[in-house]
């Protein structure tokens, strides 16, 4: 199938999506995206009324912004889906990610990537005479510099959560 | 009031408070409850197929016929498997199924037990909806909810899985057809607003064409109605996608034939030179668009359909109506009659001079032989000897799909059933089963190729079981004729396994199952002969020979835009100058 625009800028989007958390509704969302061969960069997911009706998905992707328009056109037609939003278009939206970084390491290095660590706001939450796992919060920009300056420093591995948004103000999204 | 069956039971409660009179079905160890329950009843009728994906395309065809919801009952594993290509026209069509398919019990899944398939997991992408029912008190309100997700907004298929255990344990029934759902609530009522200035440029119109699809045949009866006083109204020429056949008459003389990739010259240059566009549930699919970026390019676009995601998807229009073509149609109408004083009349007449000089062109025109039979005249004859019958038609998949679309013509909506969006060969005769089942007194006729009746022959035999006389009209050109015709073009006739070396003798073919058979290769005799299918109280197969070499023509071979078509009596070397690369590369 031929897209129709192809001078078009490709832009990572933040999609949120409200769907009624029943089976399946994850792969019925995610199927969209893998059966037309594009690439996810991050995916959160969880129940979010007490009720355990409703969960809200956030997925980050790329894409023209008529791929967008229609991706999201075709994940709102899902049967269990009530809402999507592209929290991107918006200039106020607050995006937030967590993440864990283990750093094992002596002397100059792990003096270094703990001063680094009070820098970025990093908490320790589990340390040893040869290691740090910080947890850090905040725009992923922010999470994937902090893991730049710690690869060096001897950084093992990482766990990213995923990008979460929220509109500012009070409307539901 | 809810009462206590077993989940076997439920499922007949529900389909007959759904009013379903006819399933669609092949039994199996994981359905056995429900066909014993089926057997302990006699308000709904079974009809036992030999092939799931009959049992699939035979419930399409009754829907596509009655505007109802069709039912499919197969088992667990290779049934459900079977059943999968059906399920997929179906969603492509816009055709409103229930499938209900058997399922290891809830204990095994996931052991991969002994006919166990993943088959909400399998059927995700090619069904509207679909469930895996694991509490039989859930499966009331998950097949009433089925109903109406099948047949409301843009129609489709939905499969429900139900394991074994489910269907023997007892639970609660109680009828939900009247509840609505959660989150599925289909936009009916078009943005009056928005029909304002669709009005608005249709006034002002000196160049418009009405584009129309299987959206207003899904539309039901009264869309059609309301199509034909619109254009009526408006007297704007219309034209139509293979779906959308029938929903306006093609007697009437504001009907410019089929458009796309073998629709008629006049048509398509209407499409490419309109000024506005009025596409009426249909969805700029790619054997209508050809070349997207030439397509149609100095129009005002207006897209009216239920499906919000069908807007701007591979064309961007202009002015999207969302909601049911009816509606829209209704409210069209309404402020038409107030607008109508200022339209273009003059513009107009000269729109329509120049249609005729297209239609003059005649791109249908072929050259018959009297000693053998054309495909075309084969068709034409076959229209002429039925029109004045209670008549319908369903066809196979390739160039006798193509023919039957250009020389078979319909005043009626729902007369017509084809595999459009997917193009799946062996539809038409179990197509054909459906229709007969729900129109038992009515002539219906699988205008079928001599290949994709292979396909699913094996229907013969539900056909003769179940007394349903359906007609195998075969235009038998030892080829597959499309795939062929491609070859002859894109390939420098390199003919690549697409000649049926051996095909069986239709004739004897149909007396094995029980059926009659007819065999014609004189044009003289073809009326003669034809009677005698009409007549016949038996489900025939009739083997037409026809010429092998015939091409289906006009056509806009793909990557090319609605102004450069090929015509019968174009040359080879117009032929092989007028297909690029992207046309080669197009299916
Ligand atoms: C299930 C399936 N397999 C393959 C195709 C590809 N295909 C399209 S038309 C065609 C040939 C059909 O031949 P026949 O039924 O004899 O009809 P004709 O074109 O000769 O009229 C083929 C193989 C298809 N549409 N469906």
């Amino acid at each position: 199938m031929t897209m129709t625009t192809t001078d078009e800028k490709i832009e990572s989007h933040t999609l949120t999506i409200l769907v009624d958390n029943e089976p399946g509704v994850l792969a019925r969302v995610i199927g969209l995206f893998s059966g037309r061969g594009y690439n996810i960069e991050s995916l959160t997911v969880s129940e979010i009324s007490e009720s355990r009706e409703l969960s809200r998905i956030t997925i980050v992707t790329p894409g023209t912004p008529s791929f967008i328009a229609k991706i999201s056109a075709q994940v709102e037609r899902l049967i269990p889906v009530h809402r999507v939003y592209d929290l991107s278009l918006r200039e106020d939206t607050i995006f937030r990610e967590l993440a864990l970084l283990k750093v094992a390491g002596k002397g100059e290095n792990r003096v270094e990537a703990l001063r680094l660590a009070e820098a970025f706001q990093a908490d320790v939450v589990d340390a040893s005479l040869e290691h740090f796992v910080f947890e850090l919060r905040g725009r992923s920009k922010k999470i994937t510099q902090f893991i730049e300056l710690m690869k060096p420093l001897g950084l093992v591995n990482i766990v990213r959560t995923g990008v979460i948004a929220v509109s500012r103000g009070s409307e539901r999204m | 009031m809810a009462r206590t069956l077993s989940g076997a039971e439920i499922v007949l409660r529900t389909l007959g408070d759904q009013g379903v009179e006819h399933i669609f079905g092949y039994p199996g160890g994981a359905v056995l409850p429900i066909y014993d329950a089926l057997f302990q009843q006699n308000k709904i009728n079974h009809i036992l197929v030999r092939h799931e994906q009959g049992a699939t395309h035979a419930a399409e065809g009754y829907a596509r016929s009655t505007g109802k919801v069709g039912v499919v009952l197969v088992t667990s594993g290779p049934g459900a498997t079977n059943a999968v290509t059906g399920i997929a026209d179906a969603l492509l069509d816009s055709i409103p199924l229930v499938v209900i398919t058997g399922q290891v019990g809830t204990a095994l899944i996931g052991s991969d037990a002994f006919q166990e398939a993943d088959v909400v997991g399998i059927t995700r992408p090619c069904s509207k909806h679909n469930y895996l029912v694991r509490d039989v008190n859930d499966l009331a309100r998950i097949l009433h909810e089925a109903f109406y997700i099948a047949r409301s907004g843009r129609p489709g298929p939905v499969v429900v899985d139900i394991p074994k255990d489910v269907q023997f344990n007892l639970g609660k029934y109680a009828n939900f057809s009247n509840t609505g759902h959660r989150t599925y609530r289909p936009k009916m009522q078009g943005d009056k607003d928005k029909i304002k200035q669709a009005i608005a440029l249709m006034v002002a119109a000196k160049k418009p064409v009405f584009y129309t699809g299987g959206g207003v045949i899904n539309s039901g009866q009264k869309a059609s109605n309301l199509l034909r006083q619109l254009v009526e109204a408006t007297g704007f020429p219309i034209t139509s996608t293979l779906m959308g056949l029938g929903a306006f008459p093609a007697s009437d003389k504001r009907w410019l034939g089929m458009l796309g990739m073998h629709g008629t010259y006049e048509a398509n240059m209407a499409m490419h030179d309109c000024d506005v566009m009025i596409n009426i549930g249909a969805r700029f699919d790619d054997r209508i668009t050809g070349r997207l970026d030439a397509f149609s390019p100095d129009s005002k676009k207006i897209h009216i359909d239920i499906d919000p995601s069908s807007i701007n998807k591979t064309i961007q229009v202009d002015l999207p109506i969302v909601g049911d073509v009816a509606h829209v149609l209704e409210e069209m109408l309404e402020q038409w009659k107030t607008a109508k004083l200022k339209q273009e009349k003059e513009a107009l007449a000269g729109w329509w001079t120049e249609i005729e000089g297209w239609r003059k062109r005649k791109s249908l025109a072929y050259t018959n032989a009297s000693d053998k039979i054309m495909p075309q005249y084969a068709i034409e004859r076959l229209f002429a000897l039925t029109r004045e019958r209670d008549t319908y038609i369903t066809t196979e998949v390739g160039q006798h799909q193509m023919w039957a679309a250009q020389y078979f013509h319909f005043d009626r909506p729902n007369r017509w059933m084809t595999s459009g969006g997917l193009g799946t060969m062996g539809y038409g005769l179990p197509a054909a089963l459906g229709v007969q089942v729900a129109h038992p007194k009515a002539l219906v006729i699988d205008i079928a190729g001599d290949a994709s009746v292979q396909m699913t022959m094996q229907e013969m035999s539900s056909a003769v079981q179940h007394n349903l006389p359906i007609k195998i009209f075969i235009l038998n050109n030892e080829y597959m004729g499309m795939v062929r015709q491609w070859q002859e073009l894109l390939h420098e006739e390199r003919y690549s396994h697409s000649y049926t070396a051996a095909l069986p003798d239709f004739v004897k073919l149909a007396e094995a199952y029980g059926g009659h058979g007819i065999r014609c290769s004189d044009p003289a005799e073809l009326d003669n002969k034809i009677m005698e299918m009409i007549e016949s109280p038996l489900p025939v197969i009739f083997d037409c020979r026809v010429e092998k070499l015939a091409n289906c023509f006009p056509m806009i071979p793909s990557g090319n835009a609605h102004n450069e078509m090929l015509f019968a009596d174009a040359s080879k070397d117009d032929i092989g100058s007028a297909i690029g690369e992207a046309g080669k590369t197009g299916v």
